[in-house]
């Protein structure tokens, strides 16, 4: 972990203007920022910790915990609202057994919402690892739950 | 790659890339805006590629700028607004308009427009009396829409610099820096009356000479295009579908207040957007439109990205500075510096919103009078709305400022599907408000809306049915905002934590006779004290629902009732005993196995353990429908004396 941290972190030296996109960049690569990130973060701008976590926590983006294999994002967005947003997170925290926010304990599946993707005309919208499924209904969940399935076989 | 070395010869250069697009004969340009490509449309294009090799025609654009004559090609084209009917494939010079094309439908369309010269019916826009429309402009849908922003949005292909020339590309901006002072460029923005479209409505030749006259250096440029409304998808678009119009928005604004830099801001959730300016960017720099020496007159501009990292509050203008500056986005505690004097870097800035800028180079090309004539007397040009929700066609829409909600939703919007009534327009997210049916024929404008209790925000425009529950939608919107204040005003805070509070315990079931009140002190309260936007309209949608759909409230308190049968706490599924033909298919799928019954008799909820999730009534088959939901809820067959607990 180390040696990929000082790989990924070493443009960024001094840098204390990048730290947002520095938070990005680690998040992308490590998928979350672990206590040790925060730290070599912290060492490289020259920024005390805790302005990186003042930062860091202020914006939804950033994870401090492992995440799941695979992720399920619940569109939330007025014009899923409207079309039924809420009986699909039922139906996804029925199925994959964790609440909204969740990640389950053999990190399979992490669940959580997000504000709109930008594909309203096709709501309701359900974002599965990085994959945007529009016009959800109990059938496309059923594809999605089958296909979680499938990849758990294959392991 | 194309250098541009003077302003002059950009007129050729936009003669010369359209005599390249004239040499092929037809064009097969794929929707790859982001609800296209979630139905497929990449495997669409890659599947048209396929078939004129296979016909050894090669599809190098290359091979048309140097003069060579192809009889086909394929290109990729950013959101045509009309998603819902995706993927969509345009093809030219007839402009034959497909929809929902599958991989195994290409073939069909190739041969039919290669070989035979003829459209693939079918595949056609099926209008409402049965008909189809081989074009776009005969779609109802676009009928009497007005494109100046989205005008080129799935017309052009976004990745190819050379297609926004041919479209009169940075014609403005050669005549900007050959012919106009700062000052002439700014009077013609204000003249033409454009308003910023980030939802405040503030004048753009205003505050560019604001900026202009602010001291400080450097100046920067900054575009909003954080599109914090959930539910909104405008600026997603223009930058996916014409970012380069932005870019030159943008320069030109660069240009006439002195500032030699700026900044997009786009929203995390928004990657495609950011893939297609990074490589607009890219190629604008390779012909001398971005950087030093722009088109030889000694002018430099250029350009960095910055993705959000999600949070609403940074789209208010002193946060987003905050936040590209690598701090958290607070908003600035009042007095608050004006941005245009002290912005990003404590220095003077000139932040607009994504349409703003992209709405500069028609306006500088065409005439401020041309923008003018356009619109209302106060808010000139086009809105654009994300039109969604209970709507039969959902998509972007642009039409002129003033016209009313009747033309949008039921003309362009084809109404309210699956037989329902219209019940209310929420414009503006979660500051705005909802309106009601009376208000249908309410031109709208910046300063209609305003009066009416809503904002135009940035375009979200969500059209509810009678199945939307009023309270539960000011409940849905102050959850947001809950999650969403940054927290640094006490009364933003805490009071949408109570007004949301309220309001969980009205769809609970649990209201008071005095919560009415109570909601409209809160509201004013948090109105009051607030330091920024989000504070201060938090309560929009609580004082709009009130105002319009107060009998609704009255029906959750007094009668326990939820009349659009939504709030959980107050609604029960049935089975009729009429209806129910005993097929057991609601029982197999209830998730708690609340439902009992023989096989061939009548099937039975027991309520006392039913969740209220309305899988029975979804599965049971349409031809009996034995399921309803009933509001207020039927008593559960309980022991009294659990009842009153
Ligand atoms: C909480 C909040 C969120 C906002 N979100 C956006 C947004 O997502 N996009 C936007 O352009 N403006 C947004 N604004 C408005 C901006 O503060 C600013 O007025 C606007 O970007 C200026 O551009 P314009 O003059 O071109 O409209 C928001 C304001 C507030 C208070
Ligand atoms: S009104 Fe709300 S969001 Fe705005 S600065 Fe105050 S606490 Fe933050
Ligand atoms: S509403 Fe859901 S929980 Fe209740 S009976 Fe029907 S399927 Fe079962
Ligand atoms: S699915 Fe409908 S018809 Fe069949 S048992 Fe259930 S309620 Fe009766
Ligand atoms: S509201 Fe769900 S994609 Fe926009
Ligand atoms: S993405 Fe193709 S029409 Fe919107």
């Amino acid at each position: 972990m180390e040696d990929r941290l000082s790989e990924i972190l070493s443009p960024y030296k001094g840098k204390q203007d990048a730290l947002i996109p520095i938070l990005q960049k680690v998040q992308e690569e490590i998928g979350y920022l672990p206590a040790e990130a925060m730290q070599e973060i912290a060492r490289t701008t020259g920024l005390p910790q805790s302005r990186v976590y003042a930062v860091a926590t202020f914006y939804a983006q950033f994870y401090f915990t492992r995440r799941g294999r695979h992720q399920s994002k619940i569109c939330t967005g007025t014009a899923c609202h409207v079309k039924g947003a809420a009986r699909i997170m039922d139906t996804f925290e029925r199925e994959l057994g964790i609440a909204c926010g969740e990640t389950s304990e053999d990190y399979e599946h992490s669940l959580e919402t997000v504000a709109c993707v930008g594909s309203c005309a096709l709501a309701p919208v359900v974002v599965v690892d990085e994959e945007v499924y529009g016009q959800v209904d109990s059938s496309k969940m059923s594809k999605i739950f089958d296909d979680f399935k499938e990849t758990e076989k294959e392991d | 790659m194309i250098q541009i070395t003077s302003p002059p010869q950009m007129a050729k250069i936009m003669e010369q890339c359209q005599a390249a697009l004239a040499r092929q004969k037809v064009r097969f340009l794929v929707c790859a805006g982001t609800g296209c490509v979630a139905g497929g449309s990449l495997d669409v294009y890659d599947e048209f590629k396929r078939l004129i090799e296979e016909k050894g025609i090669s599809v190098d654009v290359e091979l048309l700028y140097e003069g060579q004559k192809s009889d086909a090609g394929i290109g990729i084209g950013g959101c045509h607004g009309f998603c819902q009917m995706g993927p969509l494939v345009r093809v030219e010079p007839k402009e034959t308009f497909y929809t929902k094309v599958k991989v195994a439908d290409v073939e069909e369309i190739v041969t039919a427009t290669i070989d035979k010269d003829t459209v693939v019916e079918r595949l056609l826009y099926q209008n409402p009396d049965g008909s189809r429309s081989v074009t776009e402009h005969e779609v109802p849908f676009y009928s009497t829409q007005q494109r100046i922003v989205l005008g080129k949005c799935g017309v052009i292909n976004p990745e190819d610099i050379r297609e926004y020339f041919a479209a009169e590309g940075y014609q403005a901006l050669a005549h900007v820096l050959q012919d106009l002072t700062r000052e002439q460029v700014i009077d013609i923005v204000t003249r033409s009356g454009l308003r910023g479209r980030g939802g405040a409505g503030f004048p753009a030749g205003r505050k560019w000479q604001s900026c202009l006259q602010a001291t400080g250096s450097p100046k920067y440029i900054v575009c909003n295009g954080d599109e914090g409304d959930p539910g909104a998808f405008m600026d997603r678009s223009v930058l996916e579908g014409d970012p380069l119009a932005v870019i030159e928005g943008m320069t030109i604004a660069g240009y006439s207040v002195g500032a030699s830099y700026g900044y997009i801001y786009v929203r995390a959730e928004y990657p495609l957007a950011v893939k297609r300016l990074h490589k607009a960017i890219a190629q604008a720099r390779q012909s001398q439109l971005l950087g030093d020496n722009i088109m030889g007159t000694g002018f430099n501009f250029d350009l960095k990205i910055f993705q959000g990292a999600g949070a609403f509050v940074c789209g208010e203008s002193t946060a987003l500075t905050l936040s590209i500056e690598g701090k958290r986005g607070m908003p600035r505690v009042a007095p608050r510096p004006r941005t245009t004097e002290i912005g990003l870097w404590d220095k003077p800035t000139v932040l607009n919103n994504v349409k703003s800028f992209a709405y500069v180079p028609d306006i500088i090309r065409k005439g401020a009078d041309w923008f003018k004539a356009i619109g209302t007397e106060t808010s000139s040009g086009t809105a654009v709305f994300a039109l969604t929700g209970n709507i039969t066609n959902s998509g972007l829409i642009e039409v002129p400022m003033g016209t009313t909600f009747r033309e949008i939703i039921f003309n362009l919007g084809g109404g309210i599907p699956d037989g329902e009534k219209f019940k209310a327009v929420q414009t503006g997210g979660p500051s705005g408000g909802c309106l009601p049916e009376s208000l249908l024929d309410l031109p709208i404008d910046f300063d209609s809306l305003d009066e009416a209790g809503a904002i135009m925000g940035s375009g979200g425009m969500v059209i509810m049915d009678e199945r939307t529950c009023m309270v539960d939608v000011a409940r849905y919107f102050l959850d947001f905002t809950v999650i969403e204040s940054c927290g640094q005003c006490v009364p933003c805070r805490l009071g949408t934590k109570q007004l949301l509070e309220v309001l969980e315990d009205i769809c609970a079931g649990k209201g008071r006779k005095e919560d009415l009140d109570l909601l409209y002190e809160l509201s004013h309260a948090v109105h009051a004290a607030s330091i920024c936007g989000l504070g201060q309209t938090a309560a929009n949608p609580v004082l709009t629902t009130l105002r319009y759909f107060k009998e609704e409230y009255e029906a959750h308190i007094f009668d326990k009732c939820c009349p659009a049968k939504v709030c959980k706490a107050l609604i029960s599924f049935v089975i009729s005993e009429d209806r129910c033909k005993g097929c057991g298919i609601c029982a197999k799928h209830c998730p708690v196995s609340a439902i009992t019954g023989e096989k061939k008799q009548v099937h039975v909820i027991d309520q006392s353990l039913c969740i209220q999730c309305g899988v029975c009534m979804e599965k049971c088959p349409k031809k009996f429908r034995a399921v309803d939901c009933v509001s207020p809820r039927i008593k559960a067959a309980v022991p009294e004396t659990m009842e009153t607990t």
